[in-house]
């Protein structure tokens, strides 16, 4: 079944007409890209650019079942559209959780290998790939090869972090975790400053999971005034996870409703929360990994012109310096972003595409409007002088010469992908923005 | 106890199949429709994640050649049988081609009988169990945009009343099922009202508490039941000029 749809990313910026197929066997994903030229395939839509956008898209949402689970092994083999919130709500009762996950369960398994995504503990277990055993890739032509690190080895490392341009991901093995509780003990640290925040990170860097929250509009000796977050998983409290709360933005927020003032209300009255909450306490674990997940539709808020994430890496060598001159350049210009999230890495893995890299990471919200990609390329400006790059997953403007210097490895990757997918059917706006220059000549 | 379910395909055929294995265990279930590649799947997810045996089966309900031969192959013999095949069709397609109107009647209609004597032939010789079948409230009453599935489940509700006037001497059970709007498949590209709207899972759970308390027929949710009364209070010669 095909519907036309207008569609866009998790950032509702840009939205675009297009062909939706449900994906609902391999065989009619198959028979959908013979008769395309070219389509993209989509999972829950959380990618918040248009990583995921193209005229024709596969839907994979309906792709969605569970195939085995082997409980000695920890190993559940699941369909591509499966999310990662039913493989908690299934295994997290029998004592198994995500090995990584990242601030959302509301992904698919499919766009969790594409994007590769991290979570809180980057810095000690690795990408979302580090915990996928292989994966059944489907071909331009119909072919489906199983890939992992033996097999197929350096298509699966094209495919972890690919952005869904080497195939179509049908399934997958996925390593999960032994936990005993649905809890976390957490601790929550305050921190006056970026050089605290950045001390703090090495100070509970044997803490499993770490992030920190950041206030980008101070100024001055506040500069980086942040909260971080450090938790293990809990011994006790029992595998059934209280029924969160859930509440819903009903409909788009009014354009400017989030403002240099709100926002800087908001900040105020958040750190002074934490600061209120320091210290030890165990929390449910979605109130600790998704807080965002328990408010339907939160992207509304920013208005019916959208908005998009800048998430960047520098290399831990020129964190401080970068991050301060960056976090300058995000004061000076009053363009804060109320959800600023800081993290440290830890070292990066040997896919093309994946985007950590030792270093630290800031990923801040804009609401689009006038002047805001002009001061974007002026913040890649700096990104690319201080050695980082940019997470696809979250990209919608950067542009083909920033992408090309963050990424060292996308030669070898255009190189697979023309060799499996030659005449370029796998593409998406955001390829077509970043790679096709490059690819087609 | 053993439960066989006929169209599983469809959005609220799984999710009745989930809400039985999650409520009813112990069970197995025996999931049968037309597309066996979804619904091996479909399966192998339940298995794992309700710990209860499933298994998948061809079955189509055009074929009714072939219906019996199926009822003979399932083992062990279920006591609850589900049938979910429903074919909406296209209304307009369906005035000017003879075979799209065919395929809705046959569908909605023709083979639910012919499977459904078989079920309740055995059924009612093991004296257990009974039919959960769904209808729904466009055979109530007859509207432009959708007669002929409207008539071919009207017919359908008529034959469950009376399977059930006749099976309720061997202790057999028939339940009529009523939904309302489903966000389906089916009606995925059809612009349905929010708030009549309902999810297939509600439905399935509205479905099964309606099952364990033992109604004949159920509206879902329960107030399509007054929407549907005051649809039928509405003169025909006023209906007939209105656009619902």
């Amino acid at each position: 079944m095909v519907l036309m749809q207008r569609i866009s990313g998790w950032g509702r910026y840009p939205q675009v007409k297009a062909c939706v197929s449900a994906a609902e066997t391999p065989s009619c994903i198959a028979d959908r890209i013979a008769r395309w030229k070219d389509c993209i395939a989509r999972g829950s839509g959380k990618s918040y650019g248009d990583s995921a956008l193209s005229g024709r898209i596969l839907w994979m949402e309906p792709l969605n079942r569970i195939l085995s689970f082997d409980a000695t092994q920890g190993e559940v083999v699941c369909e591509a559209g499966v999310s990662l919130a039913k493989l908690i709500d299934v295994f997290l009762p029998r004592g198994f959780f995500l090995a990584v996950t990242p601030g959302t369960k509301l992904i698919t398994v499919g766009g969790a290998i594409a994007s590769d995504v991290h979570g809180k503990n980057h810095h000690r277990a690795g990408c979302f790939s580090s915990c996928v055993n292989w994966f059944d890739l489907m071909l331009a032509d119909g072919r489906i090869v199983r890939c992992s690190r033996e097999e197929n080895g350096d298509l699966f490392r094209a495919t972890c972090g690919g952005m869904g341009l080497t195939g179509v991901i049908l399934k997958a093995g996925i390593r999960l975790q032994r936990v005993v509780s649905a809890w976390i003990d957490q601790r929550i640290v305050y921190c006056r400053d970026l050089d605290a925040v950045l001390a703090a990170f090495d100070t509970y860097s044997h803490v499993t999971y770490s992030v920190a929250w950041i206030d980008c509009l101070k100024t001055g000796k506040a500069l980086g005034r942040a909260v971080l977050m450090v938790g293990e998983h809990a011994d006790s409290g029992g595998l059934v996870p209280p029924q969160p709360r859930r509440l819903s933005v009903p409909f788009t927020f009014p354009e400017g409703v989030l403002n240099p003032m709100s926002i800087r209300l908001f900040n105020a009255g958040y750190a002074w929360m934490h600061r209120r909450n320091e210290g030890e306490s165990r929390v449910p674990i979605d109130a600790f990994f998704y807080p965002l997940d328990g408010i339907e539709q939160w992207n509304r808020m920013y208005g019916p012109r959208g908005f998009l994430q800048y998430q960047f890496v520098l290399p831990r060598s020129e964190g401080a310096d970068g991050l301060y001159a960056i976090l300058s350049a995000i004061a000076a210009e009053g363009m804060g972003s109320f959800l600023a999230v800081l993290k440290l890495f830890g070292p990066a893995n040997d896919h093309f595409l994946s985007f950590p890299m030792e270093g630290y990471t800031l990923a801040l919200d804009f609401g689009i409007r006038p002047g805001l990609f002009a001061f974007l390329d002026r913040l890649d400006r700096l990104v690319v002088r201080f050695g980082g790059r940019i997470y696809l997953t979250k990209d919608v403007r950067m542009s083909p010469g920033v992408f090309r210097s963050g990424y060292p490895g996308l030669d070898r990757f255009l190189e697979i992908k023309a060799a499996v997918d030659p005449q370029n059917r796998f593409r998406s706006l955001q390829s077509s923005r970043l790679m096709e220059g490059a690819c087609m000549c | 106890m053993h439960v066989l379910i006929v169209g599983a395909n469809s959005d609220l055929a799984v999710c009745l199949a989930e809400t039985f294995a999650r409520f009813e265990k112990p069970i197995s279930l025996v999931l049968a429709s037309r597309n066996i590649e979804r619904l091996s799947a479909t399966a192998r997810d339940i298995e794992v994640r309700f710990n209860v045996p499933c298994t998948a089966m061809t079955f189509d309900a055009l074929d009714m050649d072939s219906h019996p031969g199926f009822y003979e192959s399932v083992h062990p013999k279920p006591e609850w049988v589900i049938l979910c095949f429903g074919y909406l069709g296209d209304q307009r397609k369906a005035e000017q081609d003879w075979g799209e109107a065919r395929a809705i009647l046959e569908t909605n209609y023709v083979g639910a009988v012919r499977f459904l004597e078989i079920v309740a032939a055995d059924l009612e010789k093991r004296r257990t169990g009974g039919i959960i079948a769904i209808g729904s409230v466009a055979g109530l009453r007859g509207r432009k945009s959708n007669y002929h599935y409207g008539a071919a489940k009207a017919a359908l509700m008529v034959f469950l009343s009376g399977l059930r006037n006749r099976l309720h001497a061997s202790g057999v059970r028939v339940m009529t099922v009523l939904p309302g709007f489903l966000a389906t498949k089916m009606t995925r590209n059809m612009d349905l009202p929010g708030v009549l709207t309902t999810r297939p899972e509600q439905a399935a759970r509205l479905i099964h508490l309606a099952w364990k308390r033992g109604k004949d027929i159920v509206y879902v949710p329960w107030w399509w039941r007054w929407i549907l009364w005051l649809i039928r209070m509405i003169p025909e010669n006023r209906f007939k000029a209105m656009n619902l």
